[in-house]
């Protein structure tokens, strides 16, 4: 068994670093907000989280179309890896949601395009997951899950157009905010501040906890290599 | 007509074929023998281009596999161990819409040589989900030579044949062979494959282990060399 | 040998078109020739369909006033549901017997087998669409007969059909394949669905083209973004 590579320790530790002083601006530095209070430091996680979510499964996507090209079972790892990161964090980002909808929108759960979107999301990829474990071969769980990987994340911004037709109430923070959305509010610079720096302390995570996987998906074939030789000897 | 170098073929971390040489020329009868796993079924896979090769270099007619598997299948005909037939449809349908696909030319009347050297032409228009299993396995050597191929390959055609069947079955395969064409052929019948083979390789290890040729060997020897390569 | 490269070149572009549209259709034909004889899918997917537009009738409890809003979902839910029975069912038959084996051993560009079980497909799903819209109307007297319903069911029924065939391709090699397709599928063709039940409702009161327009450029929109992926990735999907 190897030991963790350094700069995958180095990783680590500036990772812990950045949650911790994320933790601090997200609940003393940023300043409570006037109409919602508390509750509203929610936001920052919240779309962290959404974020990482995005970003793992457009890096599945990128990776299966490289493993399509390449063969190389490698991308597969990297493609595998980033969804199961990718659901647990849509998943939080989810839950957070709901968590702050309850005292601002005074419901658990809306139909609203994001949210829905967001769970139509969660799905795909339970789906993909699903996908895999149904085949046996690995060059062919390999292949439909690029391919899959691919198709879900085309779909993405087609079902939030979809949804976005109908009408929403869902706040829109950054870029052109409709004023008549129910929990919008104006972010002052410490909550900038503190918002960035959660965007960055999570896309640190997400790297960090990708390395991990794919270091573990790579571990337990070598594994499986080693027991395929001791049987066959 | 075959010419496989240095093949290379692993399922995940498992390898089946391990730098494999093989060669045919033109108008052979080549029999791949080998135990159950030993990847005869993979090789052949791997000839019709349904399967890539992990590594090495596959010709067939000149043709690089899988690059230009377009130009090979062409002068391909297969035979598994499945039929290959749409049970919904008659003989006639299945030729038909086979030969359509290779783009046959004047296809009512090689459908019905086909038949006939298949000697099948009584059951034309009955439904292939109605035939027993050795009418299936003729009908379908009847597809894989539908096209003319030059070079006809057969994955265990006897299975699931009671020995009536496997008898007529060696009456075909023998007489399209005698055709000129090239056939290479996966057994785990050893006679069967020494009696029709002018060559019998020997798949173990990967590898082919040894190439027997027509008369080298008699039966005894033939069967005692065999379990000496693949028992080890 | 020579012989056999000289056969090879001698396809010109010309042949080659020819040949690509041959296979396509060789396909259908012999889908539908199957179908004629089994009338196992067509069967199948109309009963079910059926059973779906009853269960629905109980569970909402279509009275006059609950028709008019709800038609068109509950006509877009059966035909997807129906929908997938026959997908799965079609590549079944050719997983059968080893049959897709056959297909890809054919000289032919994966993309023309494609094209070929799409067009079944479609034409399968029409043919359920066709007997399922009058019945409709006649059960619950309502009037579904509007020429521009045509293009809203054919525009949904693409792309239903083309991303189902993809993902039905990949679901029949899987250990899990009786239960996988629904599971792929829904949440792709969930546009697919919203549109079409949006465009379909808006037919069928008599709204102004411009009131559904979104939902027609979005299925448009869908279909084609779908058949390019489709048709990259399908390959990938029948190789070994």
């Amino acid at each position: 068994m190897e030991a963790a590579p350094r700069n995958l320790k180095i990783l680590t530790g500036i990772t812990i670093g950045l949650f911790v002083l994320a933790l601090y601006m997200v609940f003393i530095y940023a300043p409570r907000e006037a109409v919602m209070g508390d509750v509203q430091r929610v936001f920052y996680f919240h779309v962290a989280s959404g974020w990482v979510g995005a970003v793992a499964f457009l890096v599945t996507a990128i990776a299966g179309g490289v493993y399509l090209a390449k063969r190389d079972r490698k991308w597969d790892r990297v493609a595998v890896a980033s969804v199961e990161i990718g659901v647990v964090f849509t998943f939080i980002n989810i839950a957070s949601g709901s968590i702050w909808a309850r005292p601002i929108w005074n419901t658990w759960w809306t139909w609203d395009p994001r949210l829905v979107t967001a769970t139509i999301m969660l799905l795909l990829y339970v789906a993909y997951l699903m996908l895999r474990q149904g085949i046996d071969d690995p060059d062919r769980r390999a292949r439909f899950g690029s391919v899959y990987g691919i198709v879900a994340f085309v779909s993405v911004p087609i079902t939030f157009v979809s949804i976005r037709i109908f009408r929403t109430i869902h706040p829109v923070i950054i870029g052109s905010g409709d004023p008549a959305a129910e929990g919008a509010f104006d972010m002052t610079p410490r909550m900038l501040q503190a918002f960035m720096f959660s965007l960055l302390t999570f896309t640190f995570i997400y790297a960090t906890l990708l390395w991990y996987r794919i270091r573990l998906g790579r571990l337990s074939e070598e594994v499986e290599e080693r027991k395929m030789e001791m049987m066959s000897v | 007509m075959i010419e496989v170098r240095g093949l290379v073929k692993a399922f995940g971390v498992k390898p089946v074929l391990r730098g494999l040489d093989f060669q045919v020329a033109e108008g052979e009868f080549v029999a791949v023998v080998g135990p159950n796993g030993a990847g005869k079924t993979t090789l052949l896979r791997i000839l019709t281009s349904m399967a890539r090769p992990t590594m090495g270099e596959v010709r067939i007619a000149g043709l690089q596999l899988p690059r230009q598997s377009g130009a090979a299948r062409k002068i391909l005909g297969v035979v598994s161990h499945q039929p290959l037939l749409y049970g919904d449809l008659t003989a006639d349908q299945n030729l038909r819409f086979f030969g359509r696909m290779y783009g046959v030319s004047n296809l009512d009347d090689r459908i019905s040589e086909v038949l006939s050297i298949v000697r099948m032409s009584a059951r034309r228009y009955d439904l292939v989900r109605d035939y027993s299993r050795g009418m299936q396995q003729r009908l379908a050597i009847g597809r894989g030579i539908l096209h003319r191929p030059e070079l006809l390959l057969f994955d265990e055609p006897h299975t699931g044949l009671d020995p009536d069947a496997a008898d007529m079955l060696d009456d075909l395969l023998i007489r399209v062979a005698d055709e000129g064409r090239t056939v290479v052929m996966t057994s785990h019948d050893l006679t069967r494959a020494g009696e029709l083979a002018s060559r019998v390789d020997i798949l173990s290890g990967g590898k082919i282990a040894r190439s027997i040729k027509r008369g080298e060997l008699d039966r005894g020897e033939l069967n005692q060399l065999y379990y000496e390569v693949t028992r080890g | 040998m020579a012989e056999g490269v000289g056969a090879v070149s001698r396809v010109g572009p010309r042949g080659a078109v020819g040949g690509y549209l041959r296979a396509v259709g060789a396909i259908v034909w012999k889908d539908i020739a199957a179908e004629l004889r089994s009338r196992e899918l067509l069967g199948s997917m109309l009963v079910f369909a059926l059973l779906v537009i009853l269960i629905f009738n109980f569970a909402l409890e279509l009275d006059l006033r609950t028709r008019q809003t709800v038609t068109s979902g509950v006509l877009w839910v059966t035909f997807a549901f129906a929908g997938t029975l026959g997908l799965n069912r079609s590549m079944a038959i050719e997983k059968d017997r080893g049959c897709l084996d056959g297909l890809l051993l054919a000289p032919v560009d994966r993309s023309a087998i494609f094209f070929g079980k799409v067009l079944s497909n479609l034409l399968f799903m029409i043919i359920v669409e066709t007997i399922i819209l009058p019945l409709y109307s006649l059960l619950y007297n309502v009037n579904l007969f509007h020429p521009g319903l045509i293009a809203v069911i054919l525009l949904g029924s693409i792309g239903y059909v083309v991303v189902g065939t993809l993902l039905s391709a990949m679901a029949v090699q899987a250990r899990t394949r009786d239960i996988l397709l629904p599971i792929l599928l829904f949440p792709v063709v969930l546009p697919v669905l919203v549109a079409a039940v949006r465009a379909t409702t808006g037919v069928l009161q008599g709204l102004p083209l411009e009131d559904y327009q979104a939902w027609l450029n979005l299925l448009i929109a869908y279909d084609v973004i779908f058949l390019g992926v489709a048709i990259v990735s399908f390959d990938y999907v029948v190789e070994e």
